[in-house]
């Protein structure tokens, strides 16, 4: 990653880039579906870096060989129930918050143009 | 009618209204009254529903008379507006969810419905619980009512603040790395977040899925062991429900301390904590000591000072993953201005969602993104591993762990705002027991400069009996409990 020097608001980290690059920002923006403004992704770029250095003292840590926890209590695993049919939803109270609808479904805008 | 102690504990209420000293009624319009005169200035409420309260206290009251109604009859409450009430304007505190009423309850929702407690409203947040000073909701600030001009702490703002400003004997509050413990400090009041799985999720607004936990706020801690016995156990809803190991956390309330073995955490009493919440804090443990409790002034955690950036890896990027359902086509906020389903999606997420929500997003999606996943994301729960393991040891050794639960006492709305790294740091004493998914209490514990500082007591899973029989001793042997803002 190269990165222009440090002009960003949010001060300097030790171990990485100050500023992430604007392209970096919008790649992952793209990914995540979250429309940001030109000032945002100049905002993002130090903001992200100075965050990305907060959580670099990981990288220090020895962890060769430790199992990755997923979820913090033992025992809980996938639960089955009895396959007994139960009363669902109604699709009145499924499509009640519905930003637009037609008929039983939910509206969605073109896909492709 | 009497007049009214709106700081009056649940347990007191509870035997006014049993008693017929007041009715179910009289007890939500007082209340309804207080939110009325007070909530303009501090905000602690995202709706108020009067008509639903007096309803709900009608039935309370009809339930008092024939006899046979549990401790929380007719008593009002708040909810925190990120857990679902079916019918009921839901916010999460974010655009996003303006409007949105959900279609089914929360199983917290009904199980202090089933238990007679009156629903006044629900309470101001974070959006999306994302926040340690509540400067992030999307309609407006919580203002703490030892101080007006500073913030109660967050994401649990509203809940906190409502409890100690006497709005409500008790809120229910979520907290994924200290929501509702470190407000609950700036507050003043005692705040739980339980075991990992203890009470259910299901009809939670999902942050960060393994972290994640709901609790209660409440003014004694005998009244917080009172709200768990209503909404604790195992939920089919909720497949990562656990069942409680006791129907009635009030049992061994006063059991004392006599023998119980304390540890003092080194790391939380120096560098980044203030001096004079680290001063009254160590009080606090010397009183327990009094009281005969045994404690070991040096249980050091080290890898605990890793846990704010496990956290910071782990939080955003679950939250990002829950949060990709909000595409503006099955609820809430959707932008109608854009033909095409890709640009609506982008522009829905950019207006719906507040800055701190997108930037949690962005760094959770950059976190788990193709080539960082190992570095961060797997690096993160690895060292999550070290962290339990550590407590699991240190458990070994002691009943119960101490810190600060918050560095610092309330700060000034503002202060900390610009700089998210600064604010990050609120929450270095809480983000270990969501960490480790074990419990955790804040508990009053005396003043700097007039504003609240709490003491946290932490335990292994499951662990809760012991935390409020602690807890409890210790309140019992001050009257911070019965300090209350005057407003």
């Amino acid at each position: 990653m190269s990165s222009p020097p440090n002009t960003g608001p949010t001060g300097a980290s030790s171990t990485g880039p100050d500023r992430l690059t604007a392209d970096e920002v919008r790649r992952v923006a793209k990914l995540c579906r979250v429309g940001l403004t030109d000032d945002e992704v100049e905002q993002l770029r130090g903001e992200m870096a100075s965050l990305l250095a907060e959580v670099s003292v990981l990288q220090a840590i020895d962890t060769d060989g430790v199992e990755p926890t997923g979820h913090a209590v033992e025992g809980v695993h996938t639960v089955m129930r009895d396959d007994v049919p139960i009363e669902p939803m109604t699709v009145e109270d499924v499509l009640a918050n519905a930003p637009q609808r037609e008929g039983d479904y939910f509206r969605v805008r073109a896909v492709m143009e | 009618m009497p007049e009214q102690d709106p700081f009056s504990s649940v347990r007191q209420l509870s035997d006014a209204l049993h008693a017929k000293e007041v009715s179910a009624r009289e007890v939500a319009d007082e209340h309804l009254r207080r939110i009325d005169a007070l909530d303009g200035g501090i905000g602690a409420f995202l709706s108020v529903t009067p008509d639903l309260a007096r309803s709900q206290a009608d039935d309370a009251d009809a339930q008092l008379a024939s006899g046979g109604a549990g401790p929380l009859v007719g008593v009002p409450m708040q909810i925190k507006d990120n857990m679902a009430t079916r019918g009921l304007r839901t916010t999460c505190g974010s655009k996003m969810l303006d409007g949105f009423r959900p279609p089914y309850d929360a199983t917290v929702t009904i199980a202090l419905r089933e238990a007679g407690a009156v629903l006044l409203g629900k309470g101001n947040m974070d959006e999306y619980a994302m926040g340690s000073s509540n400067e992030n909701s999307a309609f407006k600030p919580v203002h703490n009512p030892w101080d007006t001009d500073r913030v109660p702490g967050g994401s649990s703002g509203g809940p906190a603040a409502a409890v100690a400003a006497g709005l409500v004997p008790f809120s229910l509050g979520s907290d994924t790395g200290g929501s509702i413990r470190q407000p609950a400090s700036l507050c003043g009041v005692v705040g739980l977040k339980p075991t990992y799985g203890l009470v259910s999720r299901y009809g939670l607004i999902a942050f960060a899925s393994s972290l994640d936990q709901i609790g209660p706020f409440t003014r004694t801690v005998g009244d917080a062991a009172l709200v768990m016995n209503a909404i604790t156990g195992k939920d089919p809803h909720d497949s990562t429900s656990i069942a409680g190991t006791t129907s009635d956390y009030t049992a061994g309330l006063n059991d004392g301390v006599a023998g119980l073995r304390i540890g003092v955490v080194p790391e939380y009493f120096g560098e980044g904590i203030d001096p004079e919440v680290a001063r009254v804090t160590l009080a606090a443990i010397a009183q327990l000591e009094s009281l005969g409790a045994q404690v070991d002034w040096n249980v050091p955690l080290p890898n605990s000072r890793a846990a704010l950036a496990v956290y910071y890896v782990i939080a955003p990027s679950e939250c990002s993953a829950n949060l990709a359902r909000y595409d503006g086509v099955k609820f809430g906020y959707s932008d109608p201005n854009e033909a095409n389903l890709w640009q609506a999606l982008e522009s829905t997420r950019e207006t719906g969602f507040g800055t701190e929500v997108k930037r949690r997003i962005m760094m959770g999606t950059y976190a788990l993104s193709s080539g960082y996943y190992d570095a961060y994301y797997k690096k993160a729960q690895q060292v999550r591993t070290l962290i339990r393991e550590e407590f699991d040891r240190a458990f070994q050794r002691v009943d119960v762990l101490i810190t600060p639960t918050s560095p610092t006492v309330a700060f000034k709305i503002g202060e900390k705002v610009a700089d998210p790294v600064v604010m990050h740091a609120s929450d270095v004493c809480t983000v270990p027991a969501n960490i480790a998914g074990i419990p955790g209490i804040s508990v009053p514990c005396g003043f700097v400069d007039g504003l609240p500082v709490g003491l946290q007591m932490l335990g292994p899973a499951m662990s809760e009996a012991t935390l409020f029989r602690a807890a409890h001793a210790y309140e019992q042997s001050t009257d911070w409990h019965l300090q209350h803002p005057s407003l």
